[in-house]
């Protein structure tokens, strides 16, 4: 086990969707649409529990469990909705019930040209190491992670 | 959503030890900022040139500097791929929402084509 530790990052990812917004905006709100696509590898995932409560306030929560054992965990609330504009939600990660980040992420949706451009922000705390020993290399990539910050901010 | 990697002890085991010592962070703050030689990295650590040239070789050791030696200068330079994957790891949440908005895409091109072949029984009289 290692010692509790805590890795900030943001990233934000755009994306083009040749539909029109009202689709794009169906796929995030509605239970079968949504379940269409916000799922693990299909290769070496599948689903547990999937749970779908779409308005401010609600929550969706999508358990799945990995070929190679692990179970992942998507918990979350969502804080803001304003119909084919944007959402606004919170979410933890858990594997094999570990909570292993928490994170806010806002979903922007805008019109381009005949399409939707769909900007994703999100800001995640990572949490601590990593208890198992393959996943050692991963809890050395956040002291990587400390290490690189330092030496760009200096 | 979580992607596992084989592990490799020796390296991490050298990576660990390299940066447990203050002297070799300070010497890799300054290799961020360009190449040096063991002289300008032992300058601020008041430090001889053996000593330095020690912890350049632990530095090497675990992969963070590259040593050049030209005539009686041995120029060090640091190399970005072990920090490289570190950003990898910052990408991990990344490249899984890639994937999701991926596979929303693929989705959304499906549901066009199933209405444009649904349209035309939609027109019969």
């Amino acid at each position: 086990m290692s010692e509790p530790s805590t890795h900030y990052t943001t990233f934000s990812i755009e994306r083009e969707y040749p539909v029109t917004l009202a689709k794009v905006y169906a796929a995030w709100s509605q239970a079968e649409a949504k379940s269409r696509w916000f799922a693990g590898p299909s290769d070496q995932w599948t689903i547990v529990k999937r749970e779908f409560d779409f308005r401010v306030g609600g929550r969706e929560r999508v358990v799945g469990k990995f070929k190679i054992g692990k179970v992942s965990d998507f918990n979350c609330l969502y804080w803001d909705i304003v119909p084919e504009k944007r959402i606004v939600y919170s979410y933890e990660m858990y594997v094999d019930g570990k909570r292993i980040s928490v994170s806010q992420a806002t979903v922007e949706f805008k019109p381009k040209g005949k399409g939707t451009l769909l900007i994703f922000t999100e800001q995640v705390v990572h949490l601590d190491g990593y208890p198992t020993p393959q996943d050692r290399e991963q809890g050395t990539r956040g002291l990587l992670d400390r290490l690189g910050e330092s030496l760009s901010t200096s | 959503m979580v992607q596992q990697q084989p592990a490799r002890s020796a390296a991490l085991d050298n990576l660990f030890h390299a940066l447990a010592d203050p002297t070799r962070r300070a010497m890799l703050q300054s290799l961020a900022g360009g190449q040096r030689n063991i002289g300008e990295l032992a300058a601020p650590h008041r430090m001889s040139f053996a000593a330095a040239s020690k912890h350049v070789r632990v530095l090497e050791a675990a992969g963070l500097v590259k040593r050049k030696i030209e005539g009686r200068a041995h120029l060090c330079r640091i190399d970005p791929s072990i920090l490289r994957m570190a950003e990898k790891w910052i990408g991990d949440r990344r490249a899984a929402w890639e994937h999701h908005l991926d596979r929303l895409g693929e989705f959304l091109a499906e549901q066009e084509a199933e209405t444009r072949r649904a349209e035309p029984k939609r027109r019969k009289p």
